[in-house]
């Protein structure tokens, strides 16, 4: 229960500083919008609802990677994340917090692309909208570590899409697997792997991300 | 309580310390002394167990939850305030009566009056002494001061000053500072660093 409580307080922390900063959720819900538009107008006429289904998955994994950037921004100013290591809290509750925090913006963020994208290309069914948010669980598990990670390192606007970007690819194909496939289950259960596999890897492994062994 | 030997810290090629060797007992009081770049910031980041020697050894009696740690910057969110700041960390510390402590040590740090404030609203000063308050909110059995007095004004040095007089025999402290005549009667150990 002590974990859970840690969690909740963490996540509470993040939402309140975003509410309060603005920093992250305007940019994501202005970057997703925009990119859409960009995509109607540059897709050519009867190029079909498939490659609209592509380009939606684009748009997801780089709105996911704005909001990343910026995840550990609150904890590098006035080196918080010290703070944060040093509490005898489970340093894993950290990393659940945040992805939980993240999590929250990226769906935040869908509730509005998803109808934008129905409105302009094709409309997403029920077994589509759980693969999203499967995959929005992974995208948010590794790459909450993964902003860590970047955060650590002197160039991490740089470093987070080049150690991000190759570990979204099974959430592609799973993404996109599951909203044209004639068996999108096989694609799910993908997306299910991946999350159980990759979150318990990233909540194992963040304590070593974060301290100097 | 803390035993350093044949301490030595690198960065990369930059030998920041070298051969450090001390032994403080339970509430003793350090004094870490030296010019900028002589290494204090890094020795007490090692004690605080937020980095590791390169060779040799430290070893600290006391669980990190007991540790309370004073860095150059004030460790709290700017985006929110005194408050829930602390009220933040006094949930992770499990501060017993958390509401009480965070009231009692605001109200002696002075920052009572601004406790609903951002701290992004704050002076440097204002900061620091929040810093300290978070430092000091789980009662620590060994606190670590990194330049406890710098941006503070002489008001704000006067309310640090007794809190060490308070705090000098009562608990472990090693304390770095440019200014050591300022404590230097509290400290049973002096540090001077290369």
């Amino acid at each position: 229960m002590t974990y859970l409580a840690d969690v909740a307080a963490l996540t509470r922390k993040d939402l309140r500083v975003e509410l309060r900063a603005q920093d992250t959720l305007p940019a994501m819900l202005l970057f997703v919008l925009s990119t859409l538009v960009v995509f109607h107008f540059a897709l050519p006429e009867g190029t079909g609802e498939d490659a609209a289904y592509g380009l939606l998955w684009v748009a997801i994994v780089f709105t996911a990677l704005l909001g990343l950037a910026r995840a550990w921004v609150p904890e590098q100013e006035h080196g918080v994340f010290d703070g944060l290591v040093l509490a005898p809290c489970d340093r894993s509750a950290i990393w659940v917090g945040k992805t939980v925090a993240t999590l929250a913006f990226l769906l935040a963020a869908q509730v509005v692309a998803l109808p934008a994208f129905a409105l302009f290309f094709a409309p997403l069914d029920a077994v589509a909208l759980v693969g999203v948010l499967l995959a929005d669980i992974g995208i948010c598990a590794v790459g909450s570590l993964m902003a860590a990670m970047a955060a650590a390192g002197r160039a991490r606007e740089l470093l987070l899409p080049l150690l991000l970007l190759p570990l979204s690819i099974p959430l592609i194909v799973g993404g996109v697997g599951s909203a044209i496939s004639t068996e999108p289950e096989r694609y799910l259960l993908l997306l299910a792997l991946y999350d159980g596999i990759f979150a318990v890897l990233s909540w194992a492994s963040f304590e070593y991300v974060v301290t100097e062994s | 309580m803390i035993r350093a030997a044949g301490l030595e810290k690198r960065y990369g090629s930059r030998r920041v310390l070298r051969g450090i060797d001390f032994e403080l007992p339970r509430d003793g009081f350090l004094l870490v002394t030296g010019s900028n770049g002589s290494g204090k910031t890094t020795l007490l980041r090692v004690i605080a167990g937020l980095a590791a020697p390169t060779r040799g050894k430290v070893q600290v009696d006391v669980h990190r939850g007991r540790v309370g740690f004073l860095a150059h910057e004030p460790l709290v969110y700017r985006a929110l305030t005194a408050l829930e700041n602390l009220d933040l960390f006094g949930r992770l510390y499990r501060v017993p009566e958390r509401r009480e402590r965070i009231g009692m040590l605001l109200e002696r740090f002075g920052l009572w009056e601004v406790r609903s404030e951002r701290v992004e609203d704050y002076s440097r000063g204002m900061s620091q002494r929040l810093a300290l308050c978070r430092a000091l909110l789980h009662d620590p059995e060994l606190l670590i001061l990194d330049e406890p007095y710098a941006s503070l004004d002489e008001h704000g040095a006067g309310l640090l000053d007794r809190e060490l007089d308070e705090l000098a025999g009562a608990r472990t402290l090693v304390v770095s500072t440019h200014d050591p005549a300022r404590i230097e009667l509290l400290a049973t150990q002096r540090l001077v660093l290369a």
